[in-house]
């Protein structure tokens, strides 16, 4: 069973915002599909799925970069040709 | 340049952006009206996911296969709608609104790639392409009566397509028909080394529909609970209609379909995940609020930009991949993901293809699935082709309740051919 | 404050029985042409911000990342050298964060299966020669670089480059086998100096190379005896030095930090700190980070790398050690000068370019010479043509200049070279400042500027005259010394030597 705070704190490392309304329809749902997954528990083993084909390379030579006007086309905050972002600090 | 001129009805809410005038050329598909799911680049054209977090979201670049049409000379009128970034079974979920079903617009026209069905079903566009992740080309194709072709994984390049399930998705081939699904498959086809996931396999080929002596497994499970009877009772008689044409069925098991869903959700659900994370609205999309801190900023445009399915699922896969989990869930999925594609590799040891409903039941009332578990519960019958990354087609196989039915045939992996020719050779006995 | 001290006695206080536990994380850039996933050339740092990107490395919406061969065989390169085991499968992850440098909200690196582990890198130690043991050789992507605006202490908002996104780095992982800070500047310069050997990476591109340190002080012996998991004592990450001096200065200003807080008995917290490169301090980092959950998954657009039999046939070129070896057998070098020379690429390449002219002399010019020089002037060697330096030599060889000249000489092509980029011809900057040596004529002549020198000399200084003919021969030295500061440096101390002796003889 997960509780609300649980969800909170998935909310968080999600970085997605959750409103306080949002948190016990949520929560009632995640241990519905969780349960629901437990079914896995009964799987052997873990680990990758295996792939069969390997070492998939290009060559390191120079492909042309977009125009720096198509870079910033899709964004209406470009400042001296860099994205403006959120303060981080 | 010749143009196609473009005003279709859409009563359906089938397309989120049209092109009126849209170009075409010489080529296999020179004239015929294409649609284009909005989860698939297109240069010049906004592409949405129908999602609000990619609004005004114009692309530099056109994804592969885009580039592959565009070469044919196919003239791309729009593009459809879909459950936001693929993430739904029913087309609902659309910053656009749902999509109605041509053959019953009180229902739902399946998804993800509902908008590509219905605008294929009606008759606006001769030919359509669809993704699938879970079923979303062969789910729509099932509830609206149309044929899709889920491609082996890595024959068709994903490069352009936005990412839900990185391994897990395929772009596919929507028509009305078998011929034209398999005409598409074909321009859809070819090696690009710009995904790595990509195998060189091109698909030259022309329908064949004989099944003489073909052996085709129906897995006891793709007729257990929670599939409808009486879809049931109509997919059973479309595979005896192929016995009748001379193939040899072969009932089988596939134990690991017990494992299938769960290890379909926590995989696409981890991936996709990760994928989201980079609609921060700083390159693109609705600006980001620079005003506040990052991460503040980043929060509110995610709970605002995304939808309740795609938080939902977000959420989900960041706690299967997160400390202390990992090994419970996704570690999990991927050793019950090797489990279904063993049970594949045994089975195609003795039968050709493996057959069986697309969906459990016919198309849902709109509005009608509230509940998200009973809504994932209705893909358990496509996931396994995903998971494996065999191909996988719906064809359209008769009615229940006066709602289209759909075989899925499901064949070997580059076999593509074979699941096609099965696919033409019901289609014809039926139309004989 | 803290009951660990109180405890535990060996705590208290630092002296001898404490020593200093140093483990490094080097992020270095590997010099590719193309970026690891896309074909944008790496070739940024003089263009304008966000004309380097595409959609791969931009992270666009429906944008698939290739693997740039070079970089895997790079890395390759780097795991031999370093002695280390090779993957059998090596596979890329995604270490998922949300940060405005990451364009895709997750950065491609390697995780549960780096390319190579378990090797060594032995170097001069404190006590000698000693094996500094390396973790892991993992390789991932650079995210873009940020500007904080409106100050780093109150910044505004932050804006976003992503010329260097998707640039290849190796991360080096050491196990905390390094005992001083000057052991760790010695582990990366012998580091650099194999990577430029390997030709996978250019120190000279800045910020090519940056390093987190693990650093804690741990009573004696007892890192051998409780081996890394159970810290006794706090162990301080330090993030984000990006010069090879930094390096030395972080450390050394964090052991008196933490020297300091063990005085008093205080506590140390297991930490993350910031070097403050400008004013050479560690500082706390501000927002207390919470414990980060990175969801570390295999990267689904990429497939495994599977490269064990392609490292065997990769054959690596002369390393430092080998090539220190060389230059002892083959040219003669002191141990001394073999390990200077051989110590940095470009000063190796640029010695055997010269030294044909004179093993030892070139030897002995470069090493305790020109190095000095250029360090003076906050100079590379690849600034300095060899064919100048070639003549310098020549002059000194056929005794041309003196060595007192031939200091001067090169000081004044090094400020040339400085200043311009470019310099004089090293006969015409002999000429031109009149450095030539004077040879001084057989005879006693007074026409002969050293003999007139040395006349002078001995006019003016009686009393050194007189404690030589009273048998006090250092007197003489002292003359020498005089007529040298008269002729500029420009004769033959031999010769005033030999002119000195028979001038007071004849008197």
């Amino acid at each position: 069973m997960i509780e609300e705070k649980d969800v909170e704190h998935i909310a968080m490392l999600a970085d997605i915002g959750i409103t306080k309304e949002e948190l016990p329809g949520f929560t009632g749902q995640f241990n519905e599909i969780l349960d629901y997954f437990d079914i896995l528990d009964q799987v052997e083993g873990t680990g990758s799925f295996e792939h069969e084909r390997a070492n998939v390379f290009r060559e390191d030579e120079i492909e042309p970069s977009l125009p720096q006007d198509d870079v910033l086309a899709n964004t209406r905050d470009a400042e001296d040709g860099f994205f403006r972002a959120p303060r981080v600090m | 340049m010749p143009a196609v001129t473009f005003s279709p009805d859409d009563r359906y809410n089938a397309f989120i952006t049209t092109l009126d005038q849209a170009e075409t050329g010489p080529g296999r598909l020179s004239g015929i009206a294409v649609a284009v799911k909005d989860n698939i680049s297109t240069r010049g054209i906004r592409t949405t996911c129908a999602s609000r977090i990619l609004d005004g979201y114009i692309p530099p670049y056109d994804a592969h296969v885009v580039t592959l049409l565009r070469q044919e000379g196919a003239a791309i009128v729009g593009k459809t709608n879909m459950d936001e970034f693929g993430m739904g079974t029913t087309t609902e979920n659309s910053a656009y609104g749902p999509t109605l079903n041509p053959s019953d617009p009180s229902r739902v026209p399946g998804g993800s790639s509902g908008g590509s069905a219905a605008a294929v079903a009606s008759g606006m566009v001769r030919m359509a392409l669809g993704t699938d992740t879970g079923g979303s080309i062969r789910c729509p194709a099932s509830f609206c009566g149309i044929v899709g072709l889920k491609p082996t994984y890595g024959r068709v390049s994903r490069y352009g397509l936005i990412a839900y399930a990185n391994s897990l998705e395929q772009i596919g081939p929507m028509a009305q028909n078998v011929e034209d699904v398999s005409l598409l498959m074909e321009v859809l086809s070819t090696h690009d080394p710009r995904d790595s996931t990509s195998i060189s396999c091109p698909y030259r080929h022309t329908p064949d529909p004989t099944v003489t002596g073909l052996k085709i497994g129906v897995p006891e499970e793709f007729f257990g609970e929670g599939v409808d009877p009486r879809v049931a009772a109509v997919v059973w008689e479309a595979i005896s209609r192929l016995e009748g044409e001379g193939a040899e069925i072969v009932t089988c098991r596939m134990p690991s379909m017990v494992f299938a869903l769960a290890a379909y959700y926590v995989t696409c659900t981890s991936e996709a995940s990760s994928n989201l994370a980079r609609f921060d609205g700083v390159r693109y999309g609705p600006p980001a609020d620079t005003k506040r801190p990052w991460h503040e900023s980043f929060q509110e445009r995610r709970r605002e930009g995304f939808g309740t399915e795609v938080r939902r699922r977000i959420m989900l896969g960041t706690f299967a991949l997160s400390s202390g989990y990992y090994g419970k869930y996704y570690a999990k999925a991927q050793a019950a993901r090797q489990q279904v594609r063993n049970d594949f590799v045994r089975l195609f040891r003795t039968v050709d293809v493996i057959a069986g409903p697309t969906m459990p039941t016919v198309a849902f009332r709109l509005g009608e699935k509230t509940d998200p578990l009973s809504m994932y519960l209705s893909d358990i019958l496509t996931v396994p082709a995903n998971l494996a990354g065999v191909p996988a087609i719906s064809v359209p196989c008769g009615t229940s309740e006066g709602l289209p039915v759909g075989l899925q045939v499901m064949g070997q992996w580059f076999r593509d051919e074979k699941v096609i020719d099965v696919a033409a050779a019901y289609e014809q006995g039926v139309s004989a | 404050m803290s009951d660990t001290t109180a405890t535990q006695p060996a705590n208290i206080g630092i002296a001898t029985e404490d020593e200093v536990i140093i483990g490094l994380e080097i992020h270095c850039q590997l010099d590719t042409t193309t970026k690891l996933f896309c074909g944008c050339s790496t070739d940024y740092r003089d263009d304008p911000p966000n004309t380097h990107v595409c959609p791969v490395c931009l992270g666009l919406p429906g944008s698939l990342p290739r693997v740039n061969r070079k970089a895997v065989e790079y890395a390759l390169r780097v795991g031999k050298a370093l002695n280390c085991e090779i993957a059998t499968e090596a596979e890329f992850s995604r270490k998922n964060y949300f940060y405005p440098d990451l364009d895709k909200g997750f950065q491609i690196t390697q995780y549960d299966k780096p390319i190579a582990v378990k090797g060594y890198l032995d170097i001069e130690g404190d006590e000698g020669e000693k094996r500094v043991r390396i973790t892991r050789v993992h390789m991932e992507e650079d995210p873009g670089r940020l500007v904080h605006k409106g100050g780093t202490d109150r910044p505004k908002y932050t804006l976003v480059d992503y010329n260097r996104a998707g640039i290849p780095l190796i991360e080096i992982v050491t196990e905390p086998d390094l005992r001083s800070p000057k052991e760790a500047r010695k582990f990366l310069n012998k580091l650099r100096a194999t990577l430029e050997y390997l030709g996978v990476f250019d120190s000279e591109k800045e910020g090519s190379l940056r390093v987190d340190a693990n650093i804690s002080i741990q009573p004696k012996g007892w890192f051998e005896r409780e081996g890394r998991g159970k810290a006794d004592r706090g162990r301080v990450e330090i993030k984000n030095i990006s010069s090879y001096k930094g390096v030395e200065k972080a450390l050394t200003f964090e052991i008196t930090r933490q020297k300091n807080l063990i005085r008093r008995g205080q506590k140390l917290e297991t930490a993350t700190r910031h070097f403050v490169e400008g004013r050479g301090v560690t500082t706390s980092s501000r927002s207390k980070e919470m414990e980060q959950d990175y969801r570390y998954f295999p990267e689904p657009d990429l497939r495994p790398v599977r490269v064990r039999d392609w490292a065997a046939e990769i054959a690596l070129p002369e390393l430092p050690d080998a090539r220190r070896a060389r230059f002892m057998e083959q040219y003669g070098c002191s141990p001394n000068h073999a390990r200077t020379l051989t110590g940095e690429l470009r000063l190796a390449e640029f010695y055997e370019k010269v030294a044909d002219i004179d093993t030892m002399l070139a030897a002995t010019w470069i090493a305790d010479t020109l190095l000095g020089e250029l360090n003076y002037r906050d100079l590379s060697i690849v600034v300095v043509p060899p064919e100048q330096f070639r003549e310098v030599l020549i002059l000194l060889k056929e005794g041309s200049i003196t060595d007192k000249s031939g200091v001067e000489v090169l000081r004044v092509l090094l400020d040339q070279l400085k200043e311009t980029g470019a310099c004089e011809g090293p006969r015409v900057c002999v000429d031109r400042l009149g450095l030539g040596v004077i040879v001084a004529a057989p005879t006693l002549s007074g026409e002969d500027p050293v003999v007139k020198a040395a006349k002078e000399a001995i006019a003016e200084q009686p009393q050194a005259v007189a404690d030589y003919r009273a048998g006090r021969k250092e007197a003489l030295n002292f003359l020498v010394g005089q007529v040298m500061k008269k002729t500029r440096g420009c004769a033959k101390p031999a010769d005033v030597n030999t002119i000195l002796t028979d001038l007071l003889e004849e008197g």
